[in-house]
């Protein structure tokens, strides 16, 4: 099986490091490893042509060539150049003045336009704006009913009139509703079709003319092999996109079919769904996916997704009790519970630099179970030894094994864990009291609790 | 219609374009490839655009290699056209595996990533089953997508199929167990088990598909006796591995293609009969309750070169 982007331009930049001096020859063997580790990405042949002869162009370059870091200076370009590839656009919606603002949703059967029709509107509820969703696909059986029913999980309105099995008018029909109840974007999602089907996308530039859309969002399935830019392209020339969903990217696809069609197409990824949950949807940071691809982490993205489940009176709290060394049991089970709620443990592993390749390497290291053994180890305990662990005596911990499914050997692991995680804790705080004490400013790396100390 | 008329009708708008490629290297004096007489005019310049072309189906770059290798060798003295279409039918033509003997009714798990078209297609297969005189029953196993029951249901009634469901969010093999018995119980020949989609990375969902499985095989003997990807053709190399963990997951012993009315070539499917060897069984083509055909080596590779070829 191949490796992914990331684990193949890693294994080649390790190669490339190794030189002292680079030659025209080894920078053509990089480059080499460069197109396969792209073709295998699904990044389209003619797209990876070109930025293969760019990256040529820059880097057999005398000045790179002589320099004393000519590998670095490789990465660098490779680097530079799949941020042009991507395109510097704005994530997110158009900034768009239109009330209510139109928002099409379009693409191939399956890409996943009706789950983000839902997710992009919990997304707007959490941006301020108030959004409603409206279902024009009469063609294929439940897609309605499948829209209603997310929304309806999703705490968003949507407008549904029963009767009306008319494109144009259903989504019109939002629109007015839109307009006399408040509503500030009108959500539309539309049949999957085929670029090459003329009738149905007759229908979408009625549509369009219809509702005078601000946002054309084609919804692109990650998967997508070298085909993706025919269908961008096709659905581009007919009614203009203005911006990319990538779906499906908490599989090991690594977007390559971003690539292609943002560099066919020309318009931004505007958005990317990484997950089943219907707040997997995150606006698309051009940087944060290339440093991932390239090995880098992606520390904004975590700090983010830490941000998101934990509270600032929560994020104090946690401070004071570390500063004055009364961190608990009880307060680690918040914490892991907190971890939990930011995702797939795997997957927050990816985000922290240097992590991704070695999670990779170590399959079963980073267990979810354990996360989940550690919490129930600490549900089976009462109160008192929460808040005061050492009062676990053996009987204690016999008890506690038993009520927890484990054994007092991962009992023991655990508390031991525990102690060495205050011991750790108490000069962290120490160090933060002193500066307090100084009256200087903090500097460093604030406590983030939401991230396992561990 | 005929079912190769179907598949070539289906086909025609993907072929256009890789037959034309074709056959302006066809036109090229100097395509005639092989260790034989003509292999000294096979230049490297047609290998590349050949190499490409296969690249551009998804084919993907082993199984694309492997392929350029056998023209390569190819020893005789035949044109680059026949070669390829020879070698191509070579890597598709897997042994379909014999049946999995056991109880009645035969269960047959769909599986396969989100969005494939899972749901559309086991309403196609009862179809086709109702076609050739069995009785099938559709279980509603995807309990986890919105309206995926209710999808389910209007296939069922236009495949005038039997239909077992349950109420969202419940246990999928507990489903699958009601629906065997209940087919058990009214002397069904075939049950098809609809599952969630499912991310192949997701190793609690992929365990969950394994539970149906063996909550299957205990309803009755040798269940399930087929599973059943299906895979979307405009997926690229990513198909690969998803095949693979299927396959690691819960044996997978065919593919379904679907959506191959499109302009996309499902060449990965050719990647993953070479390399895993599981075949490919059943292609969708078009929109319609019949669209969906049995698969065929031969007529796939004939279809694909249609009509120029």
């Amino acid at each position: 099986m191949f490796a992914s982007l990331t684990e193949r331009l890693q294994t080649v930049f390790a190669a490339v490091r190794r030189e002292t001096r680079l030659t025209p020859e080894s920078v053509e063997t990089a480059l080499r490893e460069i197109r396969l580790a792209l073709l295998e990405a699904d990044v389209n042949f003619k797209v990876v042509k070109a930025f293969i002869d760019r990256v040529r162009d820059r880097a057999v370059h005398r000045a790179v060539l002589e320099s004393l870091t000519p590998a670095q200076q490789v990465v660098a370009i490779v680097r530079d150049e799949l941020l042009t590839l991507l395109g510097d656009g704005p994530a997110g919606l158009t900034a768009s003045r239109q009330r209510p603002q139109v928002v099409l949703l379009l693409g191939l059967q399956g890409a996943g336009k009706t789950t983000t029709t839902v997710k992009l509107a919990r997304w707007l509820t959490g941006q301020g704006r108030h959004p409603l969703v409206v279902s024009t696909d009469v063609r294929r059986p439940a897609a309605i009913e499948q829209l209603g029913m997310l929304a309806d999980e999703g705490g968003i309105r949507v407008h549904d009139p029963a009767r009306d099995a008319a494109v144009v008018t259903r989504a019109a029909g939002a629109v007015e509703m839109a307009r006399s109840m408040g509503f500030d974007v009108v959500l539309v999602d539309t049949a999957g079709r085929l670029h090459i089907d003329d009738d149905l996308m007759g229908e979408l530039e009625a549509l369009k003319t219809a509702v005078q859309p601000s946002d054309l969002l084609y919804v692109a399935d990650a998967m997508t092999g070298q085909d993706a830019i025919k269908s961008a392209g096709e659905f581009n020339r007919r009614l203009g996109i203005s911006g990319v969903v990538l779906t499906k990217m908490d599989g090991d696809a690594r977007g390559g079919a971003a690539l292609s069609v943002v560099s066919v197409v020309g318009v931004p990824v505007s958005f990317v769904g990484d997950g089943e949950r219907l707040d997997d949807l995150q606006p698309f940071y051009a940087d944060r996916l290339v440093s991932r691809m390239l090995g880098m982490g992606d520390v904004l993205s975590l700090v983010e997704k830490a941000e998101q489940v934990v509270s600032r009176e929560d994020a104090t709290r946690l401070e004071q009790k570390i500063c004055g060394n009364d961190f608990t049991l009880q307060d680690m089970r918040d914490q892991l519970e907190t971890v939990k709620r930011m995702g797939p443990i795997d997957r927050l592993v990816e985000l922290i630099p240097g992590m991704g390749q070695m999670a990779s390497r170590m399959p079963g290291e980073v267990d979810p179970h354990a996360l989940v053994q550690t919490m129930a180890i600490i549900d089976s305990m009462t109160r008192r030894e929460r808040v005061r662990y050492q009062v676990l005596d053996g009987s204690r911990r016999r008890r506690i094994a038993r009520g927890s499914g484990t054994t007092v050997q991962d009992v023991n692991r655990m508390v031991k864990q525990f102690v060495e995680m205050r011991r750790m804790l108490k000069t962290v705080g120490a160090a933060s009291r002193s500066r307090k004490k100084k009256g200087g400013r903090r500097r460093g790396i604030p406590m983030r609790p939401g991230v396992p100390v561990t | 219609m005929s079912f190769l008329e179907r598949l070539r009708a289906g086909l025609r708008r993907t072929t256009d374009q890789l037959v034309g490629r074709f056959d302006r290297l066809d036109a090229d004096p100097a395509t005639r490839v092989g260790v034989g007489p003509a292999a000294a005019t096979a230049s490297l310049d047609t290998l590349d655009t050949l190499e490409e072309i296969l690249i551009e189906a998804d084919i993907g770059v082993s199984a694309s290699r492997r392929l350029l290798d056998r023209v390569r060798d190819h020893t005789g003295d035949a044109d680059l056209r026949s070669v390829v279409k020879h070698e191509l039918r070579r890597l598709l033509e897997a042994p379909i595996p014999a049946p999995v003997r056991g109880g009645c009714p035969r269960v047959v798990l769909v599986v396969g990533v989100n969005g494939t078209g899972k749901t559309t297609t086991v309403g196609r297969l009862a179809r086709l089953l109702a076609l050739s005189g069995q009785q099938p029953v559709i279980c509603a196993a995807d309990t986890f997508r919105a309206a995926a029951v209710e999808q389910l249901q209007v296939w069922a009634r236009r495949a005038e199929a039997d239909f077992v469901r349950a109420r969202p969010g419940a246990d999928p093999a507990a489903v699958v167990f009601d629906a065997i018995s209940a087919g058990k119980a009214r002397g069904r020949d075939v049950v098809l088990v609809d599952t969630a989609g499912r991310v192949h990375t997701r190793t609690n969902l992929m365990s969950e598909l394994d539970k149906i499985r063996r909550v299957a095989g205990r309803a009755v003997d040798g269940a399930p006796h087929e599973t059943l990807l299906v895979l979307d053709a405009t997926v690229g190399q990513n198909g690969l591995a998803q095949a693979q963990a299927f396959l690691e997951a819960v044996g997978v012993t065919g593919v379904v293609l679907t959506k191959l009315d499109g302009t996309a070539k499902g060449g990965i499917a050719v990647a993953i009969t070479a390399e895993l060897g599981v075949p490919i069984r059943y292609v969708g083509v078009g929109e319609q309750l019949d669209d969906l055909v049995p698969f065929s080596a031969a007529e796939y590779v004939e279809a694909l070169f249609e009509p120029a070829w």
